[in-house]
């Protein structure tokens, strides 16, 4: 095989393979950052070895031997007069003999405490964000980098600090359970959508890493609805990215400039991203356990995604269910967007009196949408003057020209 | 990118029927696809005996033909519809394919963004029209 095809070759095993690896290792060792070490250096014996051996029929299982025999040998070696350290060669012999008798089951148990231990709570948010794409999605710290517009010393160190933060805290390699599970789940569930979000935010003309990133985030999320297919939350989750994802092709026009909802050419939607969006959500809807936020933001998302034209919008059940959104998870981003909901469902009346409600609220103080929903009602009831001066603050108060210039055009509509 | 990984079987259709164990392979195989969050869609088709053509001449005219067919050819038993990050990776998720006289073939799915600028207007005007 030509050397760069072996290596291309060899990089889509590391791919398919690296994340399953790390997590097997990591159970062994107990230390993430030890166990991505040791999948390096059986990468880089890969690199070495198959470009001549040609790729071996169980990849993933040479990798795994590899690795297991790089861990004994270097803990041997820094072992030597370290009791502590000799027992941990023993306990890693002990795993290994007992690896023969490990399922299927066994291998996404390894995965999922994989992801806890890249979110866990002594993590800040950022590091939570780059482990989880370092180890998991494979990415590399360049890219990563790249992808959150900071250099790569930045995040170098981001990873480093967090790995040992994983390692001086002693955080336990393992799926917390229980209620313990119920704590938890939602900062992996956060880091997904954050991961989303990050993607979703970049436009069609960006390093194209950026919108990679709803990609990988749909990975994960697809991976981790699988692997606790009981957690409502899970499900909600990958419902509401499969549903927005369903968007990506309709929701930026041809001079990058971002199209609203009602205004998308739903022609461009992309139904399979519909269908498995709808299926996860009913997938969440039929579980004993409430929905959640994510899966109260996916059913809303449903709404649109189920309606042929922006005209035949249930705006009515929308309503509803950005009411019980702000019962569980209670924000005046929500408020205001249940009053767009309420204005479009009941009239703009009773949208105002909503949007009084939220008026002061410090977090919309400088935030545009809240005056360009305002002007928007107050034109529908003909209250020119006031609605004019709403869209000029709006304009005053967006962050891009192009919306700048769609306000003080909406703003000079208004006689 | 998506990727199609089309299924031929390269065996006489009356012997398609596969064996409980084969499904109970193949089943393991799709698993550990959606479990790997790569998998989109997949499906399985009939015997091409039971489907039927309709072929074009260079003149746009038709001819419907019920199966089966008399001439022996490749043909589609069943496709996956995945999600991957290159083409080198689609091609090691079908290597592990559990096959056995079959060929699995790895087709890139376009993308608007594939096509040239004024394949892509012509698009955005048929979607406008409707």
């Amino acid at each position: 095989m030509p050397a760069i095809e072996a290596q291309r070759s060899i990089e889509a095993v590391w791919r398919v393979e690296q994340a399953r690896l790390i997590a097997g290792l990591a159970r062994m060792v107990r230390d993430v950052g030890f166990a991505e070490d040791l999948a390096q250096d059986a990468l880089v014996a890969a690199l070495e070895k198959w470009p001549t051996s040609g790729v071996p029929d169980n990849p993933g299982a040479w990798l795994m031997a590899t690795a297991k025999n790089r861990a004994i040998d270097l803990m041997r070696r820094g072992a030597n007069f370290e009791r502590k350290q000799e027992e941990l060669v023993r306990e890693v012999g002990a795993r290994m003999a007992m690896e023969a008798a490990q399922s299927e089951h066994g291998l996404g148990d390894d995965l999922l405490a994989l992801i806890f231990t890249c979110c866990h709570p002594v993590l800040g948010t950022e590091a939570r964000v780059a482990l989880t794409l370092k180890l998991l999605g494979g990415l590399t710290t360049p890219e990563i980098a790249r992808a959150f517009l900071v250099s790569e010393t930045t995040m170098a160190q981001r990873i480093v600090r967090a790995k040992q933060a994983l390692a001086n805290a002693g955080v336990p390699f393992e799926t917390p359970d229980g209620s313990e599970l119920d704590e938890r789940l939602p900062a992996v569930l956060e880091v997904i959508y954050l991961v989303f979000n990050e993607g979703y935010a970049a436009t069609a003309g960006e390093d194209l890493i950026r919108p990679g990133l709803c990609e990988e985030a749909l990975r994960l999320g697809r991976i981790v609805a699988e692997l606790v297919p009981r957690e409502p939350e899970a499900l909600g989750l990958i419902a509401l990215l499969e549903i927005q994802a369903s968007r990506t092709r309709a929701r930026v026009g041809p001079e990058g400039e971002p199209v609203l909802l009602a205004d998308q050419d739903r022609s461009r939607w992309d139904p399979l991203l519909i269908r498995r969006g709808l299926a996860a959500l009913a997938r969440a809807e039929a579980l004993p356990a409430p929905l959640g936020a994510y899966g109260a933001q996916a059913a809303i998302a449903a709404c649109h995604a189920r309606a042929i034209s922006a005209e035949e919008t249930d705006w009515v059940r929308i309503a509803a269910l950005y009411e019980a959104l702000g019962a569980i998870a209670p924000s005046p981003i929500v408020e205001l967007n249940r009053a767009v909901a309420v204005g479009m469902a009941f009239g703009p009346e009773p949208a105002l009196t909503l949007l009084d409600a939220v008026a002061d609220e410090p977090a919309l103080a400088r935030y545009h949408l809240l005056p360009s929903v305002r002007g928007d009602l107050l034109a529908k009831l003909g209250r020119d003057e006031e609605a004019r001066a709403e869209f000029e603050q709006a304009a005053e108060l967006a962050g891009n020209e192009r919306e700048r210039e769609l306000l003080r055009g909406r703003a000079a509509e208004c006689g | 990118m998506r990727f199609m990984m089309f299924m031929y079987p390269e065996l006489a259709e009356e012997n398609w029927n596969p064996t409980a164990d084969d499904v109970a392979e193949m089943s393991r195989y799709n698993e550990e696809l959606r479990k790997a969050g790569m998998l989109l869609s997949l499906d399985g088709l009939h015997p091409p005996a039971e489907g039927g053509r309709v072929k074009f001449d260079s003149a746009g005219e038709k001819t419907v033909t019920d199966g089966p067919f008399a001439e022996a050819r490749e043909v589609v038993g069943g496709y996956w519809l995945i999600e991957a990050r290159s083409k080198e990776e689609a091609l090691e998720w079908a290597s592990r394919v559990p096959g056995r006289d079959c060929m699995v073939e790895v087709r890139r799915v376009f993308e608007m963004e594939d096509f040239s600028e004024d394949v892509q207007a012509a698009a955005a005007q048929e979607f406008e029209g409707l």
